[in-house]
């Protein structure tokens, strides 16, 4: 009787064990053989974010966390797509309904803002719709000093456009609890615009003011660009003065070690070797550098020589 | 009206939820939130403190509604169904303490799942603060453990409380199928009726307008209700507020358990 009582309920659980291991099991081998099936385009069903507010009754905070995950996994997915046509249609559309229905959504308009205006194809490259989306954040909350500062951080940095990132600058600055730099700013952006010292203060702002350790670390991130940046430009001056004394280009940083003018090998600020071209000279970070790619022009400052890639 | 013999009924419903496993909903509350406390990190750019309170919040109105509405309308009509009225009602209760007891008893039903609730997202708060350092914990916009959450908390209560009364009231005279329909859709209007008042901007009889408006008035507002944004945010709650949201949902709540009680009270059940 003892040994029925156990038995049978063992034997239920082995059956049950053994159904659900067929079933994984032709799963499998269907994929293998069929392959998997690929996951589908994203969709956006309702574009309208008043719409989806009314259909999300009480539950509005967490349909917009959940169409802000939405978006941060939408352009996690298409800035590490390796598709020469991906697109970022939908990631305006989904950081405007998250901020729809949560207009005190602090980080979407100001992370939002930097997927959107990074250039293409690391972001939308649309700095257009960035500010669009931080207006609507100033719209929504007058006293936030911080989305004017990222509107001219915009102007600044993706637009080129020095004037009117003063310009936004000088707002924040006139709205009550703004901090005092913010004005030295906007005055540093209109004198040294596209300079590379001025993109170094503008960081160093950024990331000194910063209430979210996210956007500390991009700050940073951005200042080691700098830096490379910094490196490069000595670097370039030292393979010039090797050509001049001995009329060909280093072919290799030993051979400048050697020659006395490097110490060692150099590397960047994330300890990846900096690469020379031995044929044309040309200095750059390593094809693997966390660094890459650099700001061209503008971003870097005039200063700046495009990296050899 | 007797306290013993309402706590007697209130009682018993207490007990019968127990009974139906009504709270195998806190186990599930409690694995959605550790799950999702465990996920969300990687997937929301740091907004993960935020997202746990909005879902904590949500998934104790939703689980709320759900046991409000299923139970609610089933207080009454269980009674009617098992003939076993006959047998209450011989006894010295009031069909007035019927009612009211079986509302007292879901109430506390769900003054405990709330609560249990509640603690459950602060313990999930309380280990998130523990495992983020300084300068994470200096970014979020609202302390992890924020009592205002429980401001958040309590309306919510007071709202389902007025959902309770809605399918009490329904079920004193119609079907649980049907109670269930009409709680449902009041739960939806009254998460509606502020455009009620405003209907001027899209019809222009001025009869309609004054219904519409009057409706505004008559059917119950549930929004207010909802202060999720503003506690997750970190901003204040005035005290006021709070108590005026409150001081609406007693009366309506005694308004519905009145017009309940009344209509059972003068049912036939030959």
């Amino acid at each position: 009787m003892t040994t029925h009582r156990v038995a049978r309920p063992l034997a239920f659980g082995l059956a049950l064990t053994t159904l659900v291991g067929s079933f994984v099991a032709l799963e499998l081998w269907r994929d293998r053989v069929y392959g998997e099936p690929a996951p589908g385009d994203a969709v956006l069903y309702v574009r309208s974010g008043d719409a989806v507010r009314r259909l999300s009754l009480s539950f509005t905070p967490l349909v917009a966390d959940l169409y802000w995950i939405r978006a941060v996994q939408y352009y996690g997915d298409m800035r590490l797509s390796r598709s020469p046509n991906k697109r970022y249609d939908l990631l305006y559309p989904l950081l405007d309904i998250t901020t729809s229905l949560d207009p005190d959504f602090t980080v979407a308009y100001r992370f939002g803002s930097i997927f959107l205006a990074e250039s293409y194809p690391g972001g939308a490259g649309r700095p257009d719709l960035a500010v669009v989306l931080l207006q609507k954040g100033f719209r929504a909350a007058p006293t936030r000093w911080r989305y004017l500062q990222d509107i001219g951080f915009v102007y600044y940095w993706w637009v080129g456009d020095y004037q009117e990132a003063a310009r936004w600058f000088d707002k924040g600055a006139d709205i009550p609890g703004a901090p005092w730099w913010l004005r030295s700013l906007a005055a540093v952006t209109k004198a040294q615009g596209g300079d590379r010292r001025g993109s170094r203060q503008l960081w160093q702002s950024l990331r000194d003011s910063a209430d979210n350790e996210w956007l500390r670390n991009n700050a940073a991130f951005r200042l080691e660009q700098l830096d490379a940046l910094d490196v490069i430009d000595r670097l370039t001056t030292i393979v010039s003065a090797f050509k001049a004394r001995t009329g060909e280009y280093p072919a290799s940083w030993d051979t400048l070690v050697r020659a006395g003018l490097l110490r060692a090998q150099p590397l960047d600020p994330t300890g990846s070797p900096y690469v020379l071209d031995p044929a044309t000279g040309r200095v750059g970070l390593a094809a693997d550098s966390p660094l890459n790619p650099l700001p061209v022009g503008a971003q870097a400052g005039q200063m700046a020589l495009q990296p050899a890639r | 009206m007797s306290g013993g013999r309402l706590g007697a009924v209130a009682l018993s419903v207490f007990r019968e939820s127990v009974r139906d496993r009504v709270f195998y909903n806190l186990l599930l509350f409690a694995v959605l939130l550790v799950g999702a406390a465990v996920l969300v990190g990687q997937m929301t750019a740091g907004q993960d403190i935020k997202i746990i309170k909005d879902l904590g919040l949500a998934a104790t109105s939703a689980f709320g509604l759900f046991i409000a509405v299923f139970i609610g309308i089933g207080l009454v009509w269980k009674e009617l169904e098992r003939h076993s009225v006959y047998s209450l009602l011989a006894k010295p209760v009031r069909r007035t303490e019927l009612v009211l007891g079986k509302y007292l008893g879901l109430a506390f039903t769900l003054l405990v799942n709330v609560a249990v609730m509640a603690a459950v997202l602060y313990v999930v708060l309380a280990c998130m603060w523990w495992i983020s350092p300084e300068n994470i914990r200096a970014s979020w916009e609202s302390p992890a453990l924020d009592p205002a959450l429980l401001v958040a908390f309590l309306l919510i209560y007071v709202q389902l409380l007025l959902v309770t009364a809605i399918a009490l009231f329904f079920s004193t005279f119609s079907s649980p199928m049907l109670s269930a329909v009409l709680t449902f859709g009041f739960y939806v209007i009254g998460h509606f009726n502020a455009d009620l008042k405003h209907f001027e901007t899209v019809i222009a009889s001025a009869p309609l307008v004054w219904l519409t408006r009057a409706l505004y008035y008559l059917l119950p507002n549930l929004a207010p209700f909802d202060v999720t944004a503003p506690v997750v945010h970190g901003q204040a709650v005035s005290p006021g507020y709070v108590a005026m949201t409150i001081g609406y949902g007693a009366v309506y709540v005694a308004f519905l358990l009145a017009a309940g009680a009344h209509i059972f009270a003068r049912r036939d059940f030959k």
